[in-house]
Formats: C-alpha cells, sequence, structure tokens
C-alpha cells in the first residue's frame, strides 16, 4: 500500500471547501433573476380540496405568481410513481394510488402540497401563502398500520380497497409450520420498528431554470442520484426530454435514502420556472423536512422462531404490516419485500423460512428507504428473537448464535440469497474480546453498588449491498438497472478526471475513488479528479444508495481503468520498442519488466493526444468508459456489543460502551471507513434510544415535527465507539470490496435493546427507549 | 417571520418610551425565545424595542450575601461570575445549563423571567430563592411574579430592570432535561436559610407553570435530607402531560430530582 | 427596513435589508457569504454558528438589525492568509467532517469552546458543550477527537506564547 493508494488513512480532498466555507450546496446557489418559492401545504391529514382562492395572494407585493394543481394537470404533468413492481401472492399487481405533484382533487397527509407561491423573497412568498385561501372538506383519519387494515376505516386511495397496497410472501409456508408443529421450543415475539425522519441536515431545496431560447431546463437538486432524477423526470412526470433537462445535484449536505426520490418540489419548481420566466429556487425548512421528507421504518411485525433440541434454529415465520404512508414512494415497495425478507436468515442456516409482508396506506407521510432500507427491519426482527430465545432456553446468547453459525461459503439461504463469504465467528470473537464480555459480570456488581442496573446485549448482523445484477432485480419488479458506469478521462498532461455515476454526499468519494486511480496508476492522488452528480459532465449513472458506490462504482473505474492501462502500455511499448506484455506500470511510470527503461505517465498521455507516433491503427486519445453490472449482492457482517446503564429512578439508559466488530471485505480508506460506521452507529443508536415520528391518531397532525419534539442523537448521547474490522474479501468484484455505509444502522438497535432489556430484566421494550418508557417498564417489573 | 419595526433603546426611559407609541411592541433581550416564535410565526409584535445595549440593565453586583443582578445579564455571564458562585454556585450551575453555549452568550436572566416558559430553568431559581424582581416602576416579589404558563404579574410598557436576592445558606438545581429539546423536563431548585427554612420550586412539570411543592418544603424543613423526599405525595393531577413524559412520570422525576437537588446541595 | 453597517471577517460591510431579516440570512444572501447553514427552525442545529463580538452566537436567532454595529467572524473569515486555522486543520486529520453541512458551525462552535476552556477540555466536556450543534454523518466521535487535538495543540501553543 502507498501513502496515497488502496488501504491508506488519506486525509480528504473535499474537505477544505467545506472546512472553509466553500462548499457548494443548491440553497447557496443563485442565478440572475431568481425568485423564491413556497409551497401551501395542506393542515389536514386527509381532506377534499373544494375550493382554492388565490387573487388575493397573487396581488401582495412582489408575488410573481400563485400556480396550483388544476393548472399544472392541464399543462400535462404527470403522476409520482413507486418504481418496482410487486406482486401479492394472488399474482395481482400491487394497487398504486395516484400522487399528483400538486395535489387538485384529495389531500392525504398533512404537508401534501397543493400550490406553490413564487415571489422576491422567501417572507413574501410566506406573506402570500398564507392567504392562499383552500377549502377543504375534512374526511376521517387514519394513521395506524394496523387499523389502517381493519374493516370501516377510512379509505385513502380508490385504486387500494381497504388500504392494502399489496400482500406479498416469500418463502415456504408449509415447511416453516411443519417445523414449527415439530419444535422442541418456539419463541414468539411481537416487534415494532418505529418509525424514523432520516433528518439530513442539509434540509431538501431545489432550483428550476427555464431557459426558453433554447427550450431547455436546468434542475439543481439535492439528491443523491441526479440521473435517475433525469430519467424519472422524463420518462414518467413530462417536464422535459431528457437532452432537454440538465440535472445537477452540486454538493449535498448528507441524504440517507431521503434524497434518492424524486419529490413534487423538483418537478412543480421547473414547471414554474417555465410558468413564470423566472429561475424558482425552494428550500425546504426543517418543519416541512419532518412532514414532506420521507420517513423510514415503520414495520409492526409478529414472528415465529422454532428450535430442536439443540438449539439448532429450525424455521421462521414472519408476519409483518408495513406502512407505506400516503403515497407510494419511489422505491418504497422494494424496502419492505426485497430488501427485508430477503435478509431474514440473518448468519444463521435455517432450512425453513417464511415471510408474509402487507403494505397498507395511511394518512402520513410517505415511507421509503433510509439508512439500512429494510435490513434494519430484518436484523432488529431477527436478533431481539435470538436474544429472547437465548433467555428462554437458557444459554448464552453467544453460545446461541455459534450454534446456528452459517461455515461454509457460498451458502443458499431459503429466501434467494446466496452468501459468498463470511467468518462470522471472528466478528463474534472479536466484539466479545473487545468488550471484555468475560468482565462484565463484576461490572455489573459494581454497578449496582452505585445503585446503576447493568446490561449487556450483542447483535450478529448480516445485510446485503450493491444490490444486483440488473437482470435478476429486473426480474424481481425493478423499473431501472443497478449497475454503475465509469469514464477515465486522461488529460494531455497526465493527469485525470473520473467521471462516475455514483453520488457523494458525505461518503469521501473525491479522495477514496481517487485513492483507487493513485494506487493503480501510480500517479499522486492530487492529479486525480472526481467528478459526479451533473448529467451534461458525467455519463448516465444510478447513483448513490444501498452502500453501493464503493462495490458498484468502484468497480467500474477499475473496468474504465483496465481500458486505459491497456491502451497506455500499447502506446509505451511503441515508444519503447518493447512488447506491450512486457510493460508495467509502476510509480507514475511505464517500464519494461526487468530493465531500466520507462516513459513518464505524462508522456503516455501527451503521445495519446499528439498522436504523432502512436501504433498503427490506433485511435487518439486516451479516454476509457465502462459499465460495471456486479454478479451478485454483497454481503458485509459483523456483531455488536452494547453495554448499558440504566437509572432505575429515572428510565435514563446511558451507554458505557459500544464494541463493532464489521466485516467489509478490503477496505480503500480505514479512516473513511470507521467515519461511515461511526455515523450508521448514531443513526442506529438513535432509533433505539431517541427517535420516533409520531402522528395524532385522530387528527393525523404530526407531534414530531421540530428538534423540541423529535430527538436527534447528540453528542452527549452518544460514547466514542470501539469499531474494527476482520476481513473476509468479497469474491464477485474486482476489489473485493463489500460495502460500509449502512452496516452502523443495521447492527446497532437490537444490540442495544437487548442490553437495556438485559439490564431491567424485562424483555417488553420497544423503541425508541425513552427514559419515560424504560422507566415504566423497570417499574411494572418490579 | 411577520413584518415588523425594529428600535434600540439606550436607556430603560428611551425604551419605555419607545414602547410607548407603537401599536403593539414586544422588548426584545437576548431573543433566544421571542425571534425563534416570530420565525415560527406564533407571535407577530408590531415593533421590537431592544434592551441588549441599554448599560444600566447590565452587570452583577454581590455585597456580602445580597446579589444583583441587572436583567440584561447573559446566561454566560451568570455562569461564569466569581462573585455568585462564591455566595451561591448553585445560580451559576443553573445557568450554564441553559440552552447550548450559543443561547447562552444571547439570552438574559430577564428575558428568560419575563417570557417565563413553563420549560424555563430561570423561573425555578427566582421562585426558591425567594428573589425579587425590580422593573423599571416597582418591586415584586417572586411568589407574585409567576402567574401561569407565559404569564407574569408584568404590566404593559413594564421592563425587568434587575434580579435581587440574599444567597440562602446552601442551594442546589436538578435538571432531567427533555431528550429531543432539552429544555427542563422536570428542574428542581431547592434552597435552605440559616434559619432552615426550605423553599422548593419545580419548573418544567407543572400544568400551570413553575410552582413551589409545600409538601417536599415541609419535609425538608422537618429533615434535611435526601430521604426526607420518599414518602412525600406529588400529585400527578397538576402535572403536565406530553408525548416525552406522562404527569406520573414527571411526578417521580420531581421526588427524584428534589431528593438529587439535596444530596448536591 | 433597516440599513444595516458591521464588521464581517475584518471588512466595513452595509447592506438594506427587513427589519425582519435574520443575520444568517444577511450574511448569506446581503453579503454572499453561504458557508454559514441553515438546518433547522428552532434554534437547535448550529449550522448557523457565527462569532459576534468575541462570542459564538446562532445568526439563525438574530435580527440583522440586532447585529448591527458589531463585529462578526463567519467560518469565512477563519483561516488566515490561505493557511487554515488549527480548528480546521485538526477537524481534517481527524476526519470530523463528512457532508460538511454542520462543519462551519461545528469548527465555529469548537474555536469559541476552546477559547473559553484552553487547552483544558476532556471528552465529557467537550460533548456537553456541542449541546447545540447536530451532526447526522459523523456520530460526534472524530468531532471529538479534532476539538481535543486542537485544544491541546492550541492551549500548548499559547502557553508557550505567554
Amino acid at each position: 500500500m502507498g501513502v496515497e493508494g488502496i488501504g491508506a488513512r488519506v486525509a480528504r480532498k473535499e474537505d477544505k471547501r467545506f472546512l472553509t466555507g466553500k462548499g457548494r450546496y443548491t440553497d447557496d446557489m443563485t442565478v440572475p433573476g431568481m425568485k423564491y418559492a413556497v409551497f401551501v401545504r395542506s393542515p389536514h391529514a386527509h381532506a377534499r380540496i373544494t375550493g382554492l382562492e388565490k387573487t388575493a395572494a397573487a396581488a401582495m407585493p412582489g408575488v410573481i405568481d400563485v400556480l396550483d394543481g388544476q393548472q399544472l394537470l392541464a399543462d400535462g404533468i404527470g403522476n409520482l410513481i413507486c418504481g418496482w413492481m410487486i406482486h401479492s401472492r394472488d399474482g395481482s399487481p400491487m394497487k398504486m394510488g395516484a400522487w399528483r405533484p400538486l395535489a387538485n382533487k384529495t389531500v392525504r397527509y398533512v404537508g401534501d402540497a397543493v400550490a406553490i407561491v413564487v415571489a422576491d423573497s422567501v417572507a413574501a412568498a410566506r406573506d402570500a401563502a398564507e392567504a392562499v385561501v383552500v377549502d377543504y372538506e375534512p374526511l376521517p383519519v387514519v394513521t395506524d398500520p394496523v387499523k389502517a387494515l381493519e374493516a370501516g376505516q377510512p379509505q385513502i386511495h380508490p385504486e387500494a380497497p381497504g388500504n392494502l397496497i399489496f400482500d406479498w410472501e416469500l418463502g415456504d409456508a408449509a415447511a416453516a409450520d411443519q417445523a414449527i408443529a415439530g419444535a422442541a421450543h418456539v419463541t414468539e415475539m411481537k416487534i415494532f420498528n418505529n418509525r424514523l425522519s432520516p433528518n439530513p441536515m442539509e434540509p431538501r431545496s431545489t432550483l428550476g431554470i427555464y431557459d426558453p431560447g433554447d427550450d431547455h431546463y436546468t434542475c439543481y437538486t439535492t439528491s443523491q442520484n441526479p440521473h435517475l432524477a433525469r430519467l424519472v423526470m422524463s420518462a414518467f412526470y413530462n417536464v422535459a426530454p431528457e437532452n432537454k433537462l440538465r440535472v445537477v445535484a452540486p454538493d449535498v449536505g448528507g441524504g440517507f435514502g431521503s434524497k434518492i426520490y424524486i419529490y413534487p418540489e423538483e418537478i412543480v419548481c421547473l414547471w414554474a420556472s417555465k410558468r413564470t420566466g423566472v429561475p424558482v429556487k425552494w428550500t425546504s425548512d426543517r418543519t416541512e423536512a419532518f412532514l414532506t421528507d420521507a420517513h423510514g421504518r415503520d414495520h409492526v411485525s409478529t414472528v415465529k422462531m422454532a428450535f430442536d433440541g439443540n438449539s439448532r434454529i429450525t424455521a421462521l415465520k414472519v408476519d409483518t404490516i408495513a406502512n407505506l404512508g400516503a403515497y407510494m414512494s419511489l422505491f418504497s415497495s422494494a424496502v419492505p419485500t426485497y430488501l427485508y425478507a430477503t435478509l431474514l436468515s440473518g448468519q444463521y442456516d435455517i432450512p425453513a423460512i417464511h415471510a408474509n409482508v402487507r403494505t397498507v396506506y395511511t394518512n402520513t407521510a410517505p415511507v421509503d428507504a433510509y439508512r439500512g432500507a429494510g435490513r434494519p427491519e430484518a436484523t432488529y426482527l431477527l436478533e431481539r428473537t435470538m436474544e429472547t430465545a437465548a433467555r428462554e432456553l437458557g444459554i448464552s446468547p453467544a453460545e446461541l448464535r455459534r450454534i446456528n453459525f452459517i461455515r461454509s461459503f457460498p451458502h443458499q439461504t431459503p429466501v434467494i440469497m446466496n452468501y459468498d463469504a463470511g467468518d462470522y465467528d471472528a466478528s463474534l470473537n472479536a466484539a466479545m474480546a473487545a468488550a471484555d464480555w468475560d468482565g462484565f459480570a463484576a461490572r455489573k456488581a459494581e454497578a449496582e453498588q452505585r445503585g446503576m442496573k447493568r446490561g449487556i446485549g450483542m447483535s450478529c448482523y448480516i445485510e446485503a449491498c450493491g444490490i444486483a445484477p440488473s437482470a435478476a432485480v429486473g426480474s424481481l419488479g425493478a423499473g431501472v438497472g443497478l449497475w454503475e458506469s465509469a469514464e477515465v478521462r486522461v488529460n494531455a498532461v497526465g493527469t485525470i478526471e473520473v467521471m462516475t455515476g455514483s453520488h457523494s454526499h458525505g461518503q469521501g468519494h473525491e479522495t477514496t475513488f481517487a485513492q483507487l486511480v493513485a494506487d493503480r496508476l501510480g500517479v499522486p492522488i492530487d492529479s486525480v479528479n472526481i467528478v459526479h452528480g451533473d448529467t451534461d459532465k458525467v455519463q448516465m449513472g444510478m447513483g448513490t444508495y444501498g452502500s453501493r458506490s464503493g462495490a458498484v462504482g468502484m468497480s467500474a473505474i477499475v473496468k474504465a481503468l483496465d481500458k486505459v492501462e491497456a491502451k497506455a502500455k500499447k502506446i509505451a511499448a511503441h515508444l519503447m520498442e518493447a512488447d506491450e506484455n512486457d510493460v508495467v506500470v509502476e510509480n507514475g511510470e511505464l517500464k519494461v519488466a526487468g530493465t531500466d527503461r520507462s516513459v513518464p505517465w505524462s508522456q503516455v498521455a501527451l503521445a495519446a493526444y499528439t498522436a504523432h507516433n502512436l501504433p498503427a491503427g490506433m485511435e487518439p486519445g486516451l479516454k476509457e468508459g465502462a459499465f460495471y453490472d456486479p454478479a451478485n449482492f454483497t454481503f458485509p457482517a459483523g456483531c455488536y456489543i452494547c453495554e448499558v446503564e440504566v437509572d432505575p429512578e429515572t428510565g435514563q439508559t446511558k451507554i458505557v460502551q459500544f464494541v463493532a466488530a464489521d466485516d467489509f471485505g478490503n477496505i480503500i480508506n480505514p479512516m473513511i471507513v470507521e467515519g461511515q460506521v461511526h455515523g450508521g452507529l448514531a443513526q442506529g443508536i438513535g432509533q433505539a434510544l431517541l427517535e420516533g415520528v409520531h402522528y395524532d391518531p385522530e387528527s393525523g397532525q404530526l407531534l414530531t415535527a421540530s428538534y423540541m419534539d423529535y430527538a436527534m442523537p447528540r453528542a452527549d448521547d452518544l460514547p466514542s465507539f470501539n469499531v474494527s474490522t476482520s476481513n473476509t474479501p468479497c469474491p464477485n468484484n474486482p476489489l473485493g470490496i463489500k460495502g460500509c455505509g449502512e452496516a452502523g444502522a443495521i447492527g446497532s438497535p437490537p444490540a442495544l435493546i437487548n442490553a437495556i432489556t438485559d439490564a431491567i430484566g424485562h424483555n417488553t421494550l420497544t423503541m425508541p427507549a425513552t427514559p419515560q418508557k424504560v422507566w415504566a417498564v423497570a417499574n411494572a417489573a418490579n | 417571520m411577520y413584518q415588523t419595526n425594529y428600535h434600540r433603546a439606550s436607556s430603560v426611559q428611551e425604551a419605555v418610551e419607545m414602547m410607548s407609541n407603537v401599536p403593539e411592541g414586544k422588548y426584545l433581550a437576548g431573543g433566544m425565545t421571542l425571534i425563534p416564535t416570530m420565525k415560527q410565526r406564533l407571535a407577530a409584535p408590531s415593533d421590537l424595542v431592544d434592551l441588549r445595549h441599554i448599560t444600566e440593565m447590565r452587570g452583577i453586583m454581590v455585597d456580602g450575601r445580597s446579589v444583583r443582578i441587572g436583567a440584561a445579564t447573559t446566561h454566560e455571564e451568570v455562569a461564569t461570575s466569581v462573585e455568585i458562585r462564591a455566595v451561591c454556585p448553585a445560580l451559576c450551575g443553573l445557568a450554564s445549563h441553559i440552552g447550548d453555549p450559543h443561547v447562552r452568550h444571547m439570552g438574559t436572566i430577564g428575558g428568560s423571567i419575563a417570557n417565563n416558559d413553563p420549560a424555563a430553568d430561570y423561573p425555578a431559581a427566582v421562585l426558591a430563592l425567594d428573589a425579587t424582581i425590580v422593573t423599571d416602576r416597582r418591586e415584586i416579589t417572586a411568589d407574585d411574579f409567576f402567574t401561569g404558563l407565559f404569564e407574569t404579574a408584568l404590566e404593559d410598557g413594564e421592563i425587568i430592570t434587575a434580579i435581587r436576592f440574599d444567597a440562602p445558606a446552601t442551594a442546589a438545581y436538578q435538571k432531567f432535561a427533555n431528550p429531543a429539546s432539552r429544555y427542563a423536563m422536570t428542574g428542581v431548585f431547592v434552597a435552605r436559610r440559616d434559619n432552615g427554612e426550605v423553599r422548593l420550586a419545580v419548573t418544567g412539570a407543572g400544568s400551570n407553570g413553575v410552582f413551589r411543592h409545600r409538601g417536599l418544603e415541609a419535609a425538608l424543613a422537618a429533615n434535611w435530607s435526601p430521604d426526607a423526599v420518599a414518602n412525600v405525595t406529588v400529585d400527578a393531577s397538576d402535572l403536565l402531560s406530553d408525548l416525552h413524559a406522562s404527569a406520573a412520570y414527571r411526578a417521580n422525576l420531581v421526588r427524584v430530582m428534589a431528593k438529587r437537588a439535596v444530596a448536591a446541595a | 427596513m433597516a440599513n444595516i453597517r458591521m464588521t464581517v471577517n475584518g471588512r466595513q460591510v452595509s447592506g438594506v435589508c427587513d427589519d425582519r431579516t435574520l443575520l444568517v440570512h444577511f450574511i448569506r444572501e446581503n453579503l454572499g457569504l453561504t458557508g454559514t447553514h441553515v438546518g433547522c427552525d428552532t434554534t437547535q442545529c448550529g449550522a448557523c454558528v457565527v462569532d459576534m463580538d468575541g462570542q459564538s452566537v446562532k445568526s439563525c436567532s438574530i435580527l440583522a438589525a440586532q447585529a448591527a454595529g458589531s463585529t462578526i467572524t463567519t467560518i469565512e473569515g477563519l483561516a488566515q492568509n490561505g493557511d487554515l486555522h488549527p480548528v480546521q486543520e485538526a477537524f481534517k486529520a481527524h476526519h470530523g467532517l463528512q457532508c460538511g453541512f454542520c462543519t462551519p458551525g461545528m469548527v465555529m462552535t469548537a474555536v469559541d469552546m476552546i477559547r473559553r476552556h484552553g487547552g483544558n477540555l476532556d471528552e465529557e466536556t467537550v460533548r456537553a458543550e456541542l449541546e447545540g450543534n447536530i451532526c447526522r454523518c459523523t456520530g460526534y466521535h472524530n468531532i471529538v477527537k479534532a476539538i481535543l487535538a486542537a485544544a491541546a495543540e492550541m492551549g500548548g501553543s499559547r502557553q508557550a506564547a505567554e
């Protein structure tokens, strides 16, 4: 490993601009003539729109125009869609209700957009938005997903009778039932996975610019996948054909899934720019973000786990109701199905698994992928059940897991996945050693002296990253392929630009991707620039989510580098009059192996572009592109251990240590990987301890609409983390990478709840384990 | 935020005059509650009269055990006051945990008390310390000052200019913060005089704002010990209940925070 | 309308805005200094922290008119002559930032924290002092590490200078 190559802790190239206030986020953009938008939003969770009066608002000072859903419809702008088709077990397709970017007949959740005001300033637009008079006829409301399926509940979309979107299954029900019937022990649980708000610190923002001269649109937006945004806005929403629409996602301040989707605001601002003749910028405030950013999780499940007399799992049966909110967001259907039920085997050899998943509409914000997406729900369900089973069976939690670990690879689970590599004992042992598991009893006794209840809990997670291959996901209903692209452009002076379809919004691609190139070609990392996030600059790409950028995005770069290197070697061989098979790349030079003959990289690049002396028939230039479609998912895994002290008088939980031992395959930059784990852990701990979206069940009003009521993890809620890796390379991609972006959020919640329930000696506890809840449970138990 | 007109006063007298000339004015001290409230369009004063530049309202004076804090003194200034720390460290401790460092650099004791947010920290101290609220026109005892949620005895246009109290023999404040807002979900300030008198005030929990708990006061006057609170009943029916804490849980917190405050005093 | 004059990053500036205009919007829109961010509506996230007259403040909760006449330092004014401030250096060295959005506020907060505590910072104090700054990316681990490292370095060099 070089100081700047693969495996090195290289400080980030992008940091200087962020540290000096020179980052360029969407809300930082200004263009001549730009005006500001504010959306008029529904204050009702469910209502019929019976009238909309905007004359007074439009006449207010500084107001350019007020546009509504009827105008949007008249201009032919299409419905928002869900891009992953799921079929119910009866074979019928999912029941997708219409989602208008601006509601024109019915509003279905608090925050549903109804009209847009464009004005000279945000303040003027907000003044006018208050003056838009919308007449609503309130309709009955349902927010609870279980209740929404009951008879006599409000009907949210005419397309989905009984609010059921689909009733889907995976696995062999008969085999699971049979194993459960013959089991020595069955552990049964009811599992709630709490609804979360992703909360990237940069609120969503978009700037729509229509240029009548070229009939061309530009959309600056807070997106994790600008090309996908362009594709969907062109193909489905009729905003503009792709060649007339440029989408730019500049610096993006975190996404965590919530910036994958195309929301009404991007579409409406582009359309409003054409209607008004001015560039239109909208930036969400935090309350709008709570109201309208896609939420995550929100599952209610029952689980049965069957064991034989040797504590080996014989079957798992899961029944899940997943709340998808008022509309089907872009990938909402995939999350509680192929990103969830396929992971229910965990790290364990389970012969029979069956999952039934029903998704429902409610009068709440749309729910879609949030960091981990489906996999945290599967892991929480499985690892809470394993912990409970260990307590019921009277075996240590580690022992129960060891009895059931998968140890031979590849391993085909009963739920689609084919695990390619892993060493679950290694992670478990590493975590237990790092946590001094054996010393826990003494620590617990010491805590008891201080009146504190100490507990310890573990979680062994597996996840699947880099969802692929495209043909397979297509057969499962995906509307897009899940490959990635790269183009490596060597300039005439030897510096390099890499155009990637991945998008960095905190992950550090500008550094890690450059490390790959530096490592491969032996050039200084400063001579490599990573270009992303602009459909005018970068060839079609699929963006960043599902921890795919390393495993899929970098693999595409490897493929492009293969082509660049092959051509460079041909040129070098020609210049040195050597055989191209004898040319090697070393330290920025192309050398004839075993000789002192070499040409610097820059000279080869220059030769490619002067084209004065190239091999016969070779095209000038040194620029190659590649598309990479993985053969399989990757399967990161690990073991997390959490140790807590609960104050029995207040119910306050303090995390006294948190250990993460992960297997991420090969690692490009350990510093960045650790940072990803830290961030994921904080979000997982947030879910377990602090965060929860709450709606009033009667009115459908969002009760957690700001940081006053939605508890975000702060620095003093968290400990410093003890993170390490023990890695088995992924055999299915050229770099052996598995992906690390979501692991922390996937593996940590059950470790925490297992620790708290261990501390208080009572197993019934739902997330978030707030002081109030822990106090109530602990005192009920005593 | 709705349109408003900003005025900067350089003396108490000028501030009162400015206020008398505007239709729906509000005094602006640190602004750490008022500006956020206006941002959310929950308050719409026609005019703001800024008190932050009135020098006569700033500063801390300690004479023996007698303490006078100018109303425009920031939380940070109270938290780090060597003079106050010498006679009433509990107040410094309380001030050092209001909001966050940035809020403490702007927020003032007068602003906090005038606003009387049911989850604010200072009202508990003012009430338990039996402080006197000095205004441009009179002096008001703490027992008379806090009259309900966001309600005080202040008249239209009246300005708090200072807070005065005699430092108790011992005092302490214990707060259990709301996990989201970090405001007091329950805060208890307890003060004991040389003569054995105990005053104990609770913030964050009362459905009518800050209040003294006479039962706890009596128990602690009889037996100044953390254990003395164990058998005192805290009636949950007068307490707030919300997403974060039921009244029953708050009642428990009142007792626990009281116990810990006595232990810390 | 307010006619605002103040000193920002060592330069006299002026601008006209509504009396209701917040300092953060004056800085971002009138002055074009977009390093100071807005991440919430409730004075909690700290992305907007700037230094006003020697103390950290939340520029989202102060009117530009209130700040008239004051001396402001924003994130853009921290590096001198192209050299990063020691806190900026420490954030880079310890990977104390990911998406970068909370970073300006975090850095300004850290500078103020070190101003008040000098080298006498420990992990618990740093975490408590960060109550008014929310980061969603880093889990704070490396932010805490960076601030402790910067404090040690700056505390040390200040002692040497005295």
